[in-house]
């Protein structure tokens, strides 16, 4: 197998950057920063004035290779992150003039029922997602990392579902769960099951959608378990198994806490992913709403807050109520990841 | 073996609904082979929509954007690696600090941005912000760091060489594994990504794959087997590169989780 992936060739954090400079000065570490002296080699009176601009001149290359980003950023992503908050102030359609409004979005938001059934459907997605996901993906990253043989082809399958596109998945699951036609409606008739009419109940449209987001990211969540347990030294697990602990006692007292950063890591991922669940149920059930009133689907089962803010912003071209779902959102998210981050650090093993 | 069985299967099931009529995979007890209706398929799903111009579309979207980070950010990744200059411990952290971010914060104005550009409805749209990333850069620094050695950097340089006759000569060839990643991870985002298309690509003869297999989709009476056929063809590509580069990219797309 390729090399473990945590001994990665990268030494880490933006501070490390202590390459040679052109110059090769070690000076030239010290002495950006609001406290700037004049470089030693250049009599301070008649340097000190041009120095900076001067030596901001001899580095254009470096200069010229890392703007093509910021420039980039600049325009489609910091411009425009700030614009949205200045649109969650107004009313405006995108077309006529825009007028400040104030907080008049976000009290309205805070007492829109749909923007807070939104928020429930988004949740509750990804509760039933993300639980299921990644209790499965550590049995599964175990159970391959105890096998030593096609270790190659079960991650190639266990990753595909990852990079496969969520439209092409949505479609898929849209026709197995199909109400009349479905795959599962089908096996549910042949084992003399009454069929479920998944794509119209307020519950199994949020499984569906669920399992649709459990089944793509599984693997990929085992797999980086995996490389976190290759990394575990096989002498614990010997040492644990001298002194008679079973397959359960070393899994709980040995291979999750080892695993705890690694844990936290896709707890906090797939928070963020989960969370912004958009595609699925817009594939699923659309969300124009001049065919689809119940965007989505019945009883707006699978509004969640993106497609909800899609819908405000592209179908009713309310923009600045976009903006103000957008932003509160995101600082929704945020403070989940927060409270997920404690939640998942408080469980220290206790001494 | 059953985590494969239950990644693999939907393919395998995409596969049977492609190749059998619709009829067939609604009849009752459902066909679970391969049927011989896939070029059926195709041809109704070639009446319905504008496939190979979708998948152009497509293609030139995921290789232009592609082509575009991998210059831009192993060129920045190298002046971030390897040289000191005033104010770059601020730039980098502004662009770390930039990545949480989330593109949907954005959309809107960047809707607008392209309405006043004239961009609206063109590939540009979907190339130009996406042609530079944070990730990338990062990710092009840690290798450049690591893998170039100063000694060659040095000896270039007392030939003479400039800044970007190193970047092209020495670096370039030094950090291609690093390259392959980001150059897959890129192509397989652009080629699958859905918001930002659905969003600007508002002409309706110049959706990407994606947009397009979607609407197809939205209708009531959906003729499965002609949309199976259309996810089919839309998956294989990207499978294909994949499978071919598998092992080095999942070694490498692990190394984000474990730094």
């Amino acid at each position: 197998m390729s090399s473990s992936p945590v001994a990665g060739p990268a030494p880490s954090g933006p501070a490390s950057g202590s390459g040679t400079g052109p110059t090769g000065s070690p000076a030239s570490d010290r002495d950006h920063g609001p406290g700037r002296r004049a470089p030693q080699i250049r009599p301070v009176s008649a340097g000190s004035r041009r120095g900076p601009r001067r030596r901001v001149a001899r580095y254009w290359p470096q200069y010229l290779a890392i703007s093509p980003y910021y420039v980039i950023f600049t325009v489609f992503m910091l411009f425009p992150v700030l614009y949205t908050v200045f649109l969650a102030f107004q009313k405006w359609d995108g077309i006529g003039d825009m007028h400040f409004v104030g907080f008049q979005q976000f009290r309205f938001l805070w007492d829109d029922p749909v923007f807070w059934l939104s928020v429930r459907n988004t949740l509750v997605i990804w509760v039933l997602s993300t639980v299921p996901m990644l209790c499965m993906a550590l049995v599964l990253a175990v159970l391959v990392n105890s096998t030593k043989r096609l270790t190659a082809f079960y991650r190639v399958a266990l990753f595909i579902p990852s990079i496969t596109s969520l439209v092409a998945i949505a479609i898929f699951f849209g026709a197995v769960f199909s109400n009349n036609f479905g795959l599962i409606n089908a096996v549910l008739r042949a084992l003399h099951l009454s069929a479920v009419p998944w794509m119209s109940n307020e519950w199994t449209i949020k499984l569906v959608i669920s399992a649709l987001m459990t089944w793509q990211w599984t693997g990929y969540n085992a797999i980086i378990y995996l490389a976190g347990l290759q990394a575990i030294p096989s002498e614990l697990y010997e040492a644990a198994r001298v002194d008679g602990a079973g397959p359960v006692r070393i899994f709980r007292s040995i291979t999750v806490p080892l695993l705890r950063p690694i844990i936290l890591f896709t707890v906090v991922i797939s928070t963020v992913t989960g969370m912004q669940s958009f595609t699925e149920p817009q594939v699923l059930f659309g969300s124009e709403a001049a065919t689809n009133p119940n965007s989505g689907g019945p009883g707006q089962a699978g509004l969640t807050t993106l497609l909800y803010f899609y819908h405000q912003a592209f179908d009713n071209n309310d923009f600045g109520y976009g903006a103000a779902i957008v932003w509160a959102f995101f600082l929704f998210i945020l403070l989940i990841v927060v409270v997920n981050w404690r939640l998942v650090q408080r469980k220290e093993p206790r001494p | 073996m059953t985590g494969v069985v239950i990644s693999v299967f939907p393919f395998y099931w995409i596969v049977v609904m492609a190749t059998n009529t619709s009829q067939d995979i609604y009849r009752y007890p459902p066909k679970l082979w391969f049927g011989d209706h896939l070029l059926t398929n195709v041809r109704h799903l070639f009446d319905k929509m504008a496939f190979f111009s979708s998948l152009s579309n497509t293609v030139i979207v995921a290789v232009c954007t592609t082509a575009l980070v991998l210059f831009f950010d192993s060129l920045a990744a190298f002046a971030f690696a390897k040289y000191d200059f005033p104010a770059k411990k601020f730039l980098f952290g502004v662009l770390l600090s930039m990545y949480i971010l989330p593109t949907q914060l954005a959309i809107i104005p960047q809707y607008e941005i392209m309405v006043q550009l004239g961009w609206l409805g063109t590939l540009k749209a979907l190339v130009v912000p996406a042609a530079a990333n944070a990730f990338g850069i990062f990710w092009m620094r840690q290798y450049t760091t690591s893998s170039v050695p100063d000694e060659l950097l040095d000896a270039a340089r007392i030939e003479g060489a400039g800044f970007f006759r190193l970047y092209w000569h020495v670096v370039l060839p030094c950090v291609r594994p690093a390259l392959a990643f980001l150059g897959i991870y890129t192509f397989i985002a652009a080629w699958n990504d859905y918001i930002l298309p659905l969003v600007m690509l508002v002409n309706p003869d110049r959706l990407t794959l994606q947009v397009a297999l979607a609407q197809l989709y939205a209708g009531h009476s959906t003729d499965y087997s002609m949309v199976m056929a259309g996810v089919l063809l839309s998956v294989i590509p990207l499978v294909l590169v994949f499978t071919f580069f598998a092992r080095g990219f999942i070694a490498d797309a692990t190394k984000g989780a474990l730094r």
